[in-house]
């Protein structure tokens, strides 16, 4: 998507055309998907050059999902930790609740000007199964969602919010039973259904052009708060501050912001239980590159390339791998990867509830806990951007859980 | 000329076509591959397919899936995998063997090291589902510098552009898939297999391969009327995991098949 920005430097253009980002990226399927995926580039390359399908997506991103976000000052909050002032990227307010609206809604809608009249989707915390059904509701197309068992036992709320919506809901019992081993799963159906069938992935992951394609439909996030910090405080912000699972939230802010080098972005992974502990979900600060997915990029992996076990109280963030644009950002040193631990998360999700009445998803409470540290090294009249990536009304059970409250 | 190459040639001078069993390496148990592997080529087996564990694979049913899980559980690695071949190859140094995996282990064990080790080891080649020759090009180097072969896979979704590209990426055989779908799907299309194997010997000699869905001595019989060679998978698969833990009941079972498969294969 064309940027504003003018000035001599080289502009960021990733990925080239075979969906490299550096090292990262590419294409690794299975035979089958090859020609499958060659389709579904050519037609996302036509669908983001013509002005009749970008309108629609205007209108519906507006009419729909409700665009634009506000982008909101947390000033209690910034008081309170004393330093930068926070500002909140409110995608917790979109229809759905939470940012992974923008992408479902772009991707049911190349579905649908390629002709196919089912949708498939994989989902960990279920937001991203939840957005899927709601678009896919909302053009009559077949759904079907691909969720690990053990995330269906986490997430029951959105489980029966997709049933509500019509999507059949299928429990994957393979492997970890969490986010990946549905990924496999959907990635199984689609080579086998590939004729009538779009698979709606939900992060920034997958071969190319899905890691592409995702952060376009995400960027919105970024071009929006881009032209509203403008207007709210005259300048950029100094720090973007997402959470990172697979990437799609932090990709949307950032991509708008990469070319302006004064703002420093930090990612935040779920460092778990604590890095030290092996249990996490923290493969750019704590993995090693491999290939998973259909994508080069960090992983968590054992010495025999095995994928293993990952740890996150927030399911959203629970995925070994990462997307491979995060991966080039990391080792160029344009983004910083950092992590946060289980129990700061859950301080975060507390703090924001009672200081700003704001109730964040886990997800989003990693990247608030981030914030926290970061404020007060900052000075007053800095400005700190955090994506608020969704809301936490989906996580109350699991809070209450931790905290031996039933409901 | 590799080992693979030189069975093709030999089956060919004979008339034979050939017989490609697949099972999962270290499945159930380590201790069973290699006996396993000497039973199979005692069967009838021209080339043995042998599967590296991976957790996540993607192109598996959900007979392979778990076959792979199970040998997981005793942690068999790639170059587990790769002694399991050197043990084979102390008692036959004739049988062409073929890895089959993900290209993950390969990645992270480095593309250098896995050729060494793969061609002390006495494999002859590698099929790795998830990397077509678009994204191949460092590790066909290395492969062909320790004159491994690389075996890709053609799809009925393949247009002709790509299986000429894929032939000229791939040596020993191409692997053609019979159906869209995963390992061990059902319906098998004999005439659409027909057209595509005629159209990939369009624009290449390699012999070729079909696999996915062939289960037994009939189905079998009908793909070698246009193929080079059948691959059985799933079906043999599926007796490791009904004859799980006995080892000897295992070996006859999988014989049987497999001879009654030969026998299909010789009669067309």
């Amino acid at each position: 998507m064309a940027k504003q920005k003018g000035n001599s430097e080289e502009r960021y253009n990733l990925p080239d055309e075979r969906g490299h980002f550096g090292q990262y990226g590419g294409i690794f399927v299975a035979e089958t998907l090859m020609g499958p995926i060659q389709e579904l580039n050519a037609a996302y390359s036509a669908c983001m050059q013509d002005q009749a399908f970008l309108d629609e997506l205007d209108e519906q991103l507006r009419q729909y999902v409700g665009r634009p976000s506000p982008l909101y000052f947390a000033e209690r909050w910034s008081r309170k930790l004393g330093g930068a002032k926070i500002y909140l990227k409110r995608e917790d307010l979109n229809h759905t609740g939470a940012h992974k609206v923008n992408n479902t809604v772009g991707q049911a809608l190349l579905a649908k000007h390629m002709g196919k009249t089912r949708i498939i989707a994989e989902t960990g915390a279920g937001q991203h199964g939840v957005a899927s059904a709601t678009v896919a509701a909302r053009l009559g197309l077949e759904c079907v969602v691909y969720m690990g068992e053990e995330d269906i036992q986490r997430q029951a709320i959105n489980v029966f919010r997709m049933k509500l919506l019509g999507a059949k809901v299928v429990p994957v019992t393979s492997g970890s039973k969490t986010l990946k081993d549905a990924l496999n799963e959907a990635m199984r159906d689609w080579v086998t259904n590939i004729d009538n069938t779009f698979y709606i992935i939900g992060t920034v992951a997958g071969p190319h052009p899905y890691p592409a394609m995702v952060r376009d439909f995400q960027a919105i996030i970024g071009r929006e708060a881009r032209q509203q910090i403008q207007s709210q405080e005259g300048r950029l912000p100094d720090a973007l501050v997402a959470c990172v699972g697979g990437g799609s939230n932090a990709i949307g802010l950032f991509y708008p912001f990469i070319d302006d080098k004064s703002v420093t972005m930090y990612g935040v992974e779920a460092a778990g239980e604590g890095i030290a502990t092996g249990h996490h979900a923290a493969p750019l600060c704590a993995g090693k590159p491999g290939v998973l997915h259909g994508n080069r990029t960090y992983l968590m992996e054992d010495q025999d390339g095995q994928i293993i076990p990952t740890h996150s109280i927030s399911a959203g963030l629970d995925y070994p791998g990462v997307g491979p644009e995060h991966a080039w950002l990391k080792d160029s040193g344009r983004a910083q990867y950092v992590s946060v631990t289980d129990e700061e998360a859950l301080q975060a999700f507390h703090d924001l509830t009672r200081i700003e009445g704001i109730i964040p998803a886990l997800e989003s409470s990693h990247a608030l806990a981030y914030a926290t540290k970061l404020a007060p090294t900052m000075d007053k009249e800095q400005i700190i951007i955090v994506n608020l990536s969704g809301r936490g009304d989906k996580d109350i059970h699991t809070v209450a859980n931790i905290e031996g409250i039933s409901l | 000329m590799s080992r693979i190459a030189d069975r093709f040639a030999a089956l060919r001078q004979q008339g034979r076509k050939a017989l490609i069993p697949y099972i999962t390496a270290g499945d159930p148990g380590p201790a069973v591959t290699v006996p396993l592997m000497h039973a199979m080529v005692k069967a009838g087996a021209d080339i043995l397919e042998l599967g590296v564990p991976f957790s996540d694979p993607m192109a598996e049913g959900p007979v392979i899936q778990r076959a792979m899980e199970r040998a997981l559980e005793h942690h068999v690695s790639l170059s587990d995998v790769m002694q399991m071949v050197a043990t084979f190859r102390q008692q036959d140094n004739e049988t062409p063997v073929l890895l089959m995996g993900y290209l993950n282990p390969v990645e992270v064990m480095g593309y250098a090291k896995f050729a060494t080790m793969a061609a002390e080891s006495g494999v002859d080649g590698v099929l790795l589902v998830d990397i077509p020759p678009e994204e191949a090009e460092d590790l066909l180097a290395v492969l062909k510098a320790q004159q491994l072969d690389m075996v890709f896979l053609v799809s009925p979704t393949t247009d002709d552009q790509r299986i000429q590209r894929i032939a000229a990426a791939g040596s020993g055989f191409i692997y053609y898939v019979s159906l869209k779908g995963v390992t061990g799907a059902g319906h098998l299309d004999t005439a659409e297999v027909e057209d595509r194997v005629s159209r990939i010997k369009r624009f290449s000699d390699l012999p070729v391969a079909v696999g996915f869905g062939i289960k037994d001595a009939e189905s079998a019989a009908r793909v070698a009327k246009t193929a080079d060679a059948v691959v059985v998978g799933s079906a043999l698969v599926k007796k490791v995991e009904e004859k799980n833990g006995a080892a000897d009941k295992l070996e006859t079972a999988i014989s049987a098949l497999l001879q009654e498969i030969r026998h299909g294969i010789d009669a067309v």
